[in-house]
């Protein structure tokens, strides 16, 4: 019996939310009282997979040959490597949404998803956000194997050093998809599991005003997000919107720039920690559910808010 | 061109969630129900399709009687036939499996489901069809063409996006971008007026499978009361969010 990991990785490297799930893996391990295996697919160099070892992976086991958006394949490779494991643990990502469910169909395991804690024994019973984050719910697993798969920045990552054990596994079988390319923008922060994000909205008056949210964005290492209304309009791109229907936010902080705080914008953003609105207008629904506001114009909030970074030195 | 769009009723976005039986479900009492709004994104598009292509739109939901309404509203915005499986879903498992036996037992090209549902937010459901009838799957699918009798399909990836292709009949986990906010197709008094002839048939259910169960629904701390600081002061704010928030 073990505790199967995935720990996904982005052209090559790991991601916080990886080392997030071992360290979860690795935690519920010592309840079950096994050990935790890592499986990583795709092209990683040896040494970017021994940082597995750092959070309490006693094996890794690497998957090369394959694209992980080919959810059929990656499904089958946990399906082929599982075969003592009881738990297998995933982060919330959009491709482990993928692979996940079908997995949990192929070994008649739960999978039970945006899970916030720990488990506290060997009968599987957490706590997962439901709702909008408007609820929490507390869900038992009825099945012999469970597929968990955490929200990001809901579980802290920790130390617990390995001795490393690397093997690598190839895989033949046929996928159900074919890919042709991909369109990264390169050197962004990923909203979905930055720790602070930056988001403004139709306060900000037209796109040519954006410079001063990606140096904020820039002195606090944040990611940067936008409104609804901002990305309907073509202001920013899509992919940059949060709320609901657009992308979730689940960071340590915040900080919401002229945005009125529509509830279908909260229901996407408030399961971050700390929320800070900026807006003129002091009825704007956000400072009901922000923890820190300040009354002003961004145009002079902003720069003044760059520039005290700069002193701190953060 | 057959094309199977599955549709879930949630509470509108703007409703207070509560909780009832000992917390152990959620309280429908006085709440507005609407189509899942991922799921919306999914029937405008297969009523696009339909267009281009010509053929049927058919709309699955799961649930018990107080659905109707719900599917009802898609077949005012231009869905041909309805059909509601006769079950209270009880998981992202039970909900899969009753549609799958559905799937498996006709001809489908293309099934769209939601990315999730914004109630329970499991997100499971278009992924465990995918397996369990054997299909092509493609999630937070952004981009949808037919070309050549191929499926040209965009899915969002972390930071961008990656063009992917597979065969017909698959199935996608649809969300914003496979049409835009202002394509949505909103029900208008003609579609109203046909969708009362429309076909809502009720499918008889009695499996129950679930893989988990709810033991309780809480609510999480609601925050203290925003602190307000002054904006000639922005150095308070630094100040609060590190030693006292402790997020910098």
């Amino acid at each position: 019996m073990s505790v199967l990991v995935y720990t996904e990785s982005w052209e090559g490297k790991f991601r916080k939310s990886s080392y997030e799930a071992v360290s979860y893996a690795s935690e519920a391990a010592k309840i079950l009282e096994t050990n935790v295996v890592a499986v990583s697919l795709e092209e990683v160099e040896n040494n970017e997979l021994s940082k597995l070892f750092r959070y309490g992976a006693s094996k890794v086991i690497s998957v090369p040959s394959i694209n992980k958006g080919d959810s059929k394949s990656a499904s089958q490779i946990f399906t082929d490597l599982s075969s003592d494991a009881q738990l297998f643990i995933f982060s919330n990502t959009i491709t482990a949404k993928m692979i996940a469910p079908r997995l949990s169909v192929k070994i008649g395991a739960s999978c039970i998803t945006n899970v916030i804690e720990l488990i506290s024994s060997k009968d599987i019973v957490v706590r997962r956000k439901s709702f909008s984050s408007k609820a929490i719910e507390l869900v038992k697993s009825n099945t012999e194997k469970t597929i968990l798969s955490i929200s990001p920045n809901s579980f802290k990552i920790i130390e617990n050093i390995m001795k490393e054990d690397i093997e690598t596994y190839e895989f033949s079988g046929n996928g159900d998809v074919t890919f042709n390319g991909q369109d990264i923008s390169k050197g962004k922060i990923s909203i979905s599991e930055a720790d602070i994000v930056v988001s403004a909205g139709r306060g900000l008056k037209g796109p040519e005003n954006w410079g001063m949210i990606e140096d904020l964005a820039d002195v606090l290492g944040a990611a940067t997000a936008c409104s609804k209304p901002v990305s309907d309009i073509g202001w920013r791109p899509h992919s940059e919107h949060v709320g609901q229907t657009g992308k979730l936010v689940t960071a340590n902080l915040y900080i919401a720039i002229g945005i009125s705080g529509a509830i279908q914008h909260l229901a996407g953003v408030n399961s971050s920690k700390v929320m800070v609105v900026i807006n003129t207008d002091p009825e704007a629904p956000f400072f009901k559910s922000a923890d820190y506001g300040i009354v002003g114009d961004a145009f002079d909030v902003v720069p003044k808010l760059i520039q005290e970074i700069k002193n701190l030195s953060l | 061109m057959n094309i199977l769009v599955c549709i879930s009723s949630v509470p509108d976005t703007t409703s207070k969630i509560n909780f009832t039986n000992g917390n152990s479900e959620f309280d429908k009492n006085g709440i507005q129900f609407v189509i899942n709004p991922y799921d919306e994104f999914g029937l405008t598009k297969a009523m696009i399709l339909k267009e281009e292509n010509s053929g049927k739109v058919t709309v699955i939901t799961v649930g018990k009687k107080d659905v109707e309404p719900v599917i009802r509203k898609s077949l005012a915005i231009g869905a041909d036939e309805a059909l509601r499986i006769d079950m209270d879903p009880k998981d992202s498992f039970s909900v899969a499996k009753a549609i799958s036996k559905y799937i498996k037992e006709n001809d489908f090209d293309i099934i769209i489901a939601g990315r999730e549902s914004t109630d329970y937010n499991g997100g499971n459901v278009p992924a465990m069809i995918s397996e369990i009838v054997g299909l092509p799957f493609v999630n937070a699918c952004i981009g949808l063409e037919l070309v050549d009798g191929k499926a040209k399909l965009v899915r969002e990836i972390d930071g961008g996006k990656e063009n992917v292709e597979c065969n017909i009949p698959f199935i996608i986990g649809g969300q914003k971008g496979l049409v835009e906010e202002s394509d949505l197709r909103i029900p208008n008094m003609r579609g109203i007026m046909q969708s009362r002839s429309k076909p809502l048939n009720v499918i008889d259910y009695n499996e129950e499978d679930k893989h988990t169960s709810t033991i309780e629904f809480s609510k999480p701390k609601s925050r203290a009361e925003c602190k307000l600081i002054d904006s000639e002061n922005v150095s308070d704010l630094l100040e609060l969010l590190q030693n006292e928030a402790k997020v910098l």
